[in-house]
């Protein structure tokens, strides 16, 4: 029991992870209708700006906390600079076309961010150390025998992630500017009538995307070290994102622990589950139906890579607009 | 003043239906085959077969294959690398345990597998679109990247995980060559390449297009929806899966499941983008684009790095070539949607006016 809580707090941490980036999505979704493929490359980005900038001022010998903010402002202006040519050359041009192809055309912005931002901070695995402790923890000893053992560091991220989601939620909820965005998501053409400017509206959004990226970024990295496998994690979030819903911000976070959880639950137990009833078929008479269970069971290692994919499939048959989502009846 | 129709007149239906209706438009293709076929192996090098020629020959395949179902029926699909892989490792497997085929009728098979494989991918088109189906079909990928990997069946228990290709044979004689290996991927192209030209221009075509612009409005009007999706993710994931196993069998000749992953999957969707959705020229055009691109970029910038006093490694061309492949996909969405095909036509526009544009 106590090693299945471990894994089950392991794949929730993960989730928090997932559930930063497809929150990203979420936003730049809801207010412009763009299904944002970017936003892994954005992640990476801001990722490698906030790790080589650190450095650099690290080698200047300033101050750590000094260092660390300004590397995060740098950080920041990056992701500004991405949201306004994200929103002046590409999205400007392409209004009013499909959503596939604002689609089409976000992928086409992930491979010029990914190049850029390769070919201006470099491209190897760089460790970031944002001076949060990163030590394992044994805690709920007297519950379980030897306890279950986290990370200090993933408490740190899932804190993190919680501040964040509370700070977004009273910026579109109590300033002006949320107002607006909700107002845009809401109905383009009449947040337009009423003098919202529409242009500003989404370089707001995807520069609020872009610091969730950056959030994303500095948390996944210090775990893992910032590498181009970050940008990968945009494939992830699709998954989580039709299980959550496209326009729920709720959604986002509980599609990302649900797939965080089950994919690592599935991982280390769903293979040696078949094979142990495999073996029990076998030995109770249907030796046959035994072995191919156990030969199966065997086969089931590394499916984390297919295993959030095959969930949303099934959800889409069930339960199109996610848990969360609005219901757009949408008939083929 | 060429390139004229004025005085070419068609006394048929059937000539009026013809896939080159225009004298010169038959001429030049007639020119064109007879280079392809008969001129380039005499001058071809192997370098130019195994760097140019043969990749440029099977993707422009791969590529009418995805275009088919992104062009003309408008699914998005970012799978094609695993249906490419599935059509690989099906000629592979058939070619083990049937051992008296020809590998060149395994290559044929391994496509009809895939599209059996793009009929179950397909289902969920049924019901969903756009960025859903994306997700289907990303499904898809992953799933086969697990599965060449995993499941031991399919590499026949190899313990690397990396499976060779039969010796090509035919009637005794041997076609290992690389000139033997493009001749024979060249025939495969063109003729599935003229068979989907006849097939989109035809009533499955026009199905097709319809579904695409507007799927209620082609249903109103009697296109079946099912039948038209489902029959272009099979000719889709036929198309695909040959050029796999082409690929597979004539390109590669020892190949690992990385063969078919996802980057593959985005180099087809960039050939069709850049090459002109629903055109077949298009996708021959795009293919070859990507596939010289790199070459050129490899041979260009370092010599230009060292021009500014900049050492560029490798690392970094292939950086640019992401940059400059990002940019060409953003650029041909907002200015140009029907890609090289388009710039070709008008081009053949002007052609036709020249030297006296009014």
């Amino acid at each position: 029991m106590g090693f299945f809580i471990e894994v089950l707090i392991g794949g929730l941490l993960a989730g928090v992870l997932y559930s930063l980036v497809a929150l990203g999505f979420v936003l730049i979704f809801k207010a412009s209708g763009v299904f944002n493929f970017a936003q892994g490359a954005m992640v990476l980005t801001a990722a490698l700006a906030l790790v080589r900038s650190l450095e650099l001022f690290g080698q200047w010998k300033w101050p750590f906390w000094l260092a660390l903010v300004s590397a995060f402002l740098f950080a920041a202006a990056i992701m500004a600079v991405v949201a306004w040519g994200a929103e002046r050359l590409v999205l400007r041009k392409l209004v009013n076309q499909e959503g596939i192809i604002l689609f089409m055309a976000t992928i086409g912005m992930t491979f010029f961010i990914e190049g850029l931002a390769q070919t201006l901070f470099g491209a190897d695995v760089y460790p970031l150390n944002l001076g949060l402790p990163k030590d394992p923890l044994f805690i709920l000893e007297s519950l379980f025998d030897g306890g279950i053992l986290v990370n200090e560091l993933d408490i740190w991220a899932a804190v993190i992630a919680g501040m964040l989601v509370a700070g977004l939620a009273v910026f579109f909820q109590r300033t002006r500017i949320g107002r607006a965005l909700r107002a845009v998501a809401d109905d383009h053409a009449a947040a337009q009538s009423v003098g919202i400017p529409l242009n500003q509206i989404w370089f707001i959004v995807w520069l609020v995307a872009g610091l969730v990226a950056l959030v994303a970024g500095a948390v996944w990295g210090s775990k893992l070290g910032v590498q181009f496998s970050l940008s990968l994690l945009a494939l992830k979030a699709l998954p989580v994102l039709i299980l959550g819903g496209f326009t729920s911000v709720p959604g986002a976070i509980i599609g990302g622990l649900i797939i965080g959880a089950g994919e690592k639950i599935s991982e280390v137990f769903a293979g040696p589950l078949l094979k142990d009833l495999g073996a029990w078929l076998a030995t109770n008479g249907a030796t046959g139906l035994g072995t191919v269970l156990g030969d199966v069971g065997a086969t089931l290692t590394g499916i984390e890579i297919w295993f959030a994919y095959v969930v949303a499939l099934l959800f889409l048959l069930v339960r199109p607009q996610g848990l969360f989502g609005e219901r757009i009846i949408e008939r083929v | 003043m060429i390139y004229r129709e004025a005085g070419q007149y068609k006394a048929s239906y059937q000539a009026d239906q013809a896939i080159f209706p225009i004298a010169q438009d038959r001429l030049v293709m007639i020119a064109l085959l007879a280079v392809a076929f008969v001129v380039v192996p005499f001058v071809a090098s192997e370098y130019v077969y195994r760097a140019v020629l043969i990749p440029v020959v099977i993707l422009s395949l791969a590529a009418v294959g995805l275009n088919v179902l992104m062009g003309y029926c408008g699914q998005v699909s970012l799978g094609s690398g695993a249906f490419m892989g599935v059509g690989a490792y099906a000629a592979y497997n058939l070619g083990v345990h049937l051992p008296f085929l020809n590998p060149l009728v395994c290559i044929l098979l391994g496509g009809f597998v895939a599209a059996a494989t793009g009929l179950v991918f397909g289902i969920p088109s049924l019901r969903i679109k756009g960025f859903y189906l994306a997700c289907a079909t990303l499904a898809a990928q992953f799933f086969g990247d697990w599965a060449f990997l995993r499941i031991k069946w399919l590499t026949n228990y190899a313990p690397s995980g990396s499976v060779n290709a039969p010796p090509i044979q035919l009637f005794g004689l041997d076609l290992s060559s690389p000139t033997a290996a493009y001749l024979i991927a060249l025939c495969f192209t063109l003729v599935l390449g003229l068979a989907t030209k006849n097939i989109v221009r035809g009533h499955i075509g026009r199905q097709w297009m319809a579904i695409r612009d507007m799927d209620i409005a082609a249903e109103i009007i009697g296109v079946r929806p099912m039948y038209a999706k489902l029959t272009a993710f099979a000719v889709s994931s036929f198309l695909i899966g040959v050029a796999g196993a082409m690929w597979a069998f004539l390109y590669l000749g020892s190949w690992e499941p990385a063969a078919f992953s996802i980057d593959r999957s985005f180099q087809l969707m960039f050939m069709v983008i850049i090459g002109g959705l629903g055109s077949i020229l298009g996708s021959v055009l795009g293919a070859a684009f990507i596939v010289l691109l790199p070459i050129f970029l490899n041979q260009v910038l370092p010599p230009l790095g060292a021009l500014a006093g900049l050492k560029i490694s490798t690392a970094t061309v292939s950086h640019f070539e992401a940059m400059i492949f990002g940019a060409l996909i953003v650029f041909f969405l907002v200015v140009e949607p029907h890609g090289l095909a388009r710039l070709w036509s008008i081009a053949k526009e002007k052609l036709r006016l020249w030297p006296f544009p009014h």
